[in-house]
């Protein structure tokens, strides 16, 4: 079955005759010893299927899943529930956005163009940057990139990073700096759950954090731009997006890098992804930043305009002297993120914010009345928290027994530790709901 | 109708009365926030504007309006494979099932999706004749990045600590370059021959001990198939180093040849090309990339695996080289790859890239008396042309050629790439074009080429009747206004 071709064998082969050339030796340049002649395929069907089968197929894979909407889910660590408003996929379904190409023809790319610009805009009044570029693969790549970003800058070539930082993040800076030669030294939290031990000398390109950080502590952004900058090393941080409608902005505070997930503002978890990372960095380091970026112009006839703007920075100029090979990244989840910030607006991210604030905050209250668990970090958290379990409570076991009461418990960590999360979507009944059927299970363990 | 109103930025938009009503008034207490954060907390709103509902569609759908996309024309953008992004695939992504799921729900919860990935490996492996694949990477330079560093930890376990050069065709996409120093390794480059081709004694000079490996496209950015393939990776091997497919430019061998039998030893596919999930306007892509067998211990963790008992993801890979991003990938956009391939199947995919490279050859074959061939040989999926011609005798340029193209209602082709033709336009037509959309787009051609000589004001002086005309790049570089300040 030939699904999508508009043509059959028999025009294509007239077709081509048409202008003297042979159906039959169109891959004559593939040598017959190159020719595939397998048959014995292990995952593809000979032959394609209808699209009612493959509606049928997926349906029903799909169906095999257990899911956030239907389950009363506790999981964030990196991706969190928060409410799309209808109107956001309604938008970004729209094929002019779905189906094109990175805006490299501004004449006919201004809607995509224009939407990076904002994309940017909101990024850069978020976090206080002076500017940020069009978005990156994810949060943990993009902090990665922003570390062999300062050691361009810098001349250096090692890097601090907190152990508060989500240990996939930590793990992918790893990878993409011993890839560039990097040194990657990780400090320890303290025992509030903050990073405040720096290094004293000289060497580094960086210090990096996460606020809040991995276990949902907010971190002194001011502590780590003092310490960074006393050793000349850039300050950078990796920022939830929604935290910062309530929070000091890191590029108030000093900070160089921001980094982060913005997969928090409303895109579907579609376990794991797409959602799409940012950065934003200060003037000074706009050069030295990877990605596209957009920059407004004027046309012939003096008219507001939108083109991809700095680009001696790229591949497809710098080749290997380029900032980055990054080029296609996230720019449709980019404008989602956009359109829900604009259909939020500064008073509905600020409401959400607080929401998920206040709801972790009863949580985590109602959690340690429980006396089943004790507060792992005694600090302010977001969104987030993490609890010790207390005696022998078997966390693992409680995370099973859960399950069958349709609830996703909190993510386990290193055995003892409980990280859960909650955002504006999550009722107090279904929270009472959930430390009641803890209680209940904690006991019969 | 389409109209085209202009789009002031959406921070010009909104009232100070309005305020959204998306979420469910707050149903607990409310802490003193200010008490509680201390000097991290901020009092003052985001500075962003409060746009109601319809205010903000009518917005976005009016920007809209001023993009170009494959479904309001041809799109032979070479290279970039815009092919047709089908419906269902869409709607198979947005699921309930598959789109609210976290990625750290328990793997007995996930077994729809598991069982997905472990099919969609399967069905990669035989497209490309590997025998494993991570899904980890989230677009083409990203899993390029991740097939090197394979080869990089293959070396470092080897203790192999000379191999410090990656060759590469000298008409190569940027992005191979820019990996290969990502990944810490020097670049050497490899020249082509008189025919597009790579040169196999410049090759021979280029090859030592300190070659870690070879990236390379096949059919190349000339949209040639290299004949001597067999003969390029064998010489690779033979000198130690290791050989990386970049799947750029799969689309139109699929199921007639694949780099595993090449001597390829790794490979990513860009599925936002081949594959048809939708570009975004600059992603969501993904880039799985595969390997052989003895490469595979290296793959970024975690992978899928199967077990008597179900689907698990194995975290414990000691080998790894570690993790390319957060998660296991880019899962929605692998959906809707898994929803291509069943639909195709083998027979189909193979009569997709008969259908990629007898569109290009057809295009090629109309417009090769009126522009610059720049290598006569047969094409694959794209050929590329030079507006030489027309700049030596009427002073125009690829570029105006590029938008004049747009008046006649296709989006321009790859323009000024490969960097080894001068004045170069690589034209990607792909397979679900119609005969009839082929001819339009050889007809426009055509009559460009003709206008070039009786009325070159309107080719340079073109697009016309745009939401813009061109804009001042050198001004927006110079200004540098990147974000809204109002």
């Amino acid at each position: 079955m030939t699904a999508y071709l508009p043509m059959g064998r028999e025009e294509r082969r007239e077709m081509l005759a048409s202008v003297g050339v042979d159906l039959d030796h169109l891959f004559d340049s593939i040598q017959e010893s190159q020719r595939l002649k397998n048959t014995d395929f292990s995952g593809l069907q000979k032959e394609g299927v209808s699209e009612f089968e493959v509606v049928e197929r997926l349906t029903a894979l799909a169906n095999l899943n257990k899911r956030t909407d239907d389950y009363d889910s506790y999981l964030g660590a990196g991706f969190y529930d928060h409410y799309q408003p209808a109107a956001v996929k309604h938008l970004i379904s729209r094929t002019e956005y779905l189906t094109a190409y990175t805006p490299y023809q501004a004449e006919i790319s201004q809607g995509t163009l224009q939407a990076i610009f904002e994309w940017q805009s909101y990024i850069s009044r978020l976090s206080g940057m002076d500017v940020s570029n069009a978005s990156m693969y994810d949060g943990a790549s993009a902090a990665a990139e922003a570390a062999l970003m300062a050691c361009r800058e810098k001349r250096l070539y090692k890097v601090f990073v907190s152990a508060g930082m989500h240990p996939e993040y930590i793990e992918t800076i790893e990878t993409y700096c011993h890839a560039a030669g990097v040194e990657v030294e990780v400090g320890a939290l303290n025992e509030a759950g903050q990073t405040v031990e720096f290094p004293a000398e000289k060497g580094y390109a960086a210090f990096m954090v996460q606020s809040p950080n991995f276990y949902g502590v907010v971190e002194d952004l001011s502590l780590v731009v003092e310490k960074a900058h006393a050793t000349g090393a850039l300050a950078a941080a990796s920022c939830d997006l929604i935290s910062l409608a309530l929070l000091q902005r890191p590029g108030d505070l000093g900070v160089d890098i921001v980094t982060g997930e913005a997969q928090a503002l409303g895109i579907p978890m579609s376990f794991g992804g797409p959602g799409v990372g940012y950065m934003a960095v200060t003037q000074k380091l706009l050069r030295k930043m990877p990605g596209r970026i957009a920059g407004e112009t004027v046309d012939r006839d003096g008219k507001t305009s939108y083109v991809l703007t700095i680009q001696a920075r790229e591949q497809h100029i710098r080749r290997e002297r380029a900032t980055s090979n990054i080029c296609t990244a996230q720019a449709l989840m980019a404008t989602s993120a956009t359109i829900w910030l604009a259909l939020m607006g500064s008073s509905g991210i600020r409401d959400v914010a607080e929401q998920s604030a206040a709801k972790a905050l009863y949580l985590q209250e109602k959690l340690l009345a429980t006396g089943l668990f004790e507060n792992t970090y005694d600090s302010p958290v977001f969104r987030e928290f993490a609890l010790t379990a207390k005696g022998d409570l078997d966390l693992n076991k409680l995370n099973q027994d859960l399950l069958a009461e349709k609830i996703f418990g909190g993510l386990v960590v290193d055995d003892n530790r409980w990280l859960l999360a909650v955002t504006e979507k999550k009722s107090k009944q279904a929270m009472d709901k959930f430390v009641e059927t803890v209680v209940r299970l904690a006991k019969a363990q | 109708m389409t109209m085209l109103k202009d789009t002031p930025l959406i921070f010009t938009k909104g009232s100070k009365s309005f305020k959204s009503s998306y979420i469910r008034p707050l149903d607990v207490e409310m802490p003193d926030l200010a008490a509680y954060y201390g000097d991290s907390y901020r009092a003052e709103l985001p500075d962003m504007p409060n746009v109601d509902e319809i205010t903000a569609i009518r917005h976005y759908t009016n920007l809209s309006n001023k993009n170009f996309s494959v479904e309001v024309g041809t799109y032979p953008l070479g290279s970039c494979t815009m092919k047709y992004n089908p419906k269902v695939n869409e709607d198979m992504a947005a699921l309930p099932g598959f789109a609210n799921l976290h990625p750290y729900q328990a793997c007995e919860t996930v077994q729809g999706s598991l069982e997905l990935l472990h099919d969609l490996e399967l069905q990669l492996n035989d497209l490309t004749g590997m025998d494993a694949f991570t899904f980890q990477p989230a677009a083409g330079a990203h899993g390029e990045l991740t097939g090197i560093l394979l080869i990089k930890a293959y070396h470092e376990d080897k203790g192999h600590t000379k191999r410090d050069t990656i060759i590469i065709p000298d008409a190569a996409h940027g992005t191979n370059p820019a990996t290969a120093a990502m990944a810490g390794y020097k670049v050497r480059e490899v020249k082509s021959n008189e025919h597009g081709l790579v040169d196999l004694d410049a090759l021979a000079e280029v090859l030592g001990d300190d070659v870690a490996g070879l990236m390379l496209t096949n059919p190349n950015t000339l949209g040639l198939f290299d004949c001597n393939i067999d003969r390029i990776t064998q010489m690779v091997h033979d000198c130690g180093g290791l050989c990386y497919y970049d799947g750029a430019n799969l689309n139109p061998i699929m199921m007639q040849a694949r780099p595993g039998d090449m001597g390829f030893d790794c490979v990513h596919l860009n599925v936002h090309k081949s594959l048809s999930t939708p570009h975004g306007g600059g992603g969501p892509g993904a880039g799985p990339v595969g390997c052989k067998d003895f490469l595979e211990k290296y793959l970024p963790r975690p992978v899928v695996v199967k077990e008597d008992d179900g689907y698990t993801l194995d975290y414990d890979r000691p080998h790894s080289l570690g993790m390319m991003r957060s998660f296991i990938g880019s899962f929605g956009v692998l959906v809707r790859t898994y929803a291509y391939m069943l639909r195709n199947g083998v027979e189909g995919l193979k009569e997709v890239s008969e259908g990629a490279v007898a569109n290009a050859r057809y295009i090629m074959e109309r417009v090769k008396d009126y522009y610059h061939l720049a290598y006569d040989e047969d094409c694959m999926h794209e050929f590329v042309i030079s507006s030489a011609w027309q700049k030596e005798k009427y002073g125009i340029d690829t570029n105006d050629i590029a938008k004049r193209l747009i008046d006649y209602g296709f989006h321009p082709p790859t323009v000024y790439f490969p960097l080894i033709v001068h004045e170069a336009m690589m034209i990607e037509p792909t397979e679900t074009e119609t005969w009839r959309d082929l001819d339009a787009l050889a007809q426009a051609l055509i009559d460009i080429a003709k206008e070039c000589e009786s009325n070159p004001e309107l080719v340079k002086g073109a697009p016309h009747g745009t939401p813009i005309a061109r804009p001042d790049e050198t001004r927006a570089a110079k200004d540098q206004i990147l974000t809204c300040t109002d």
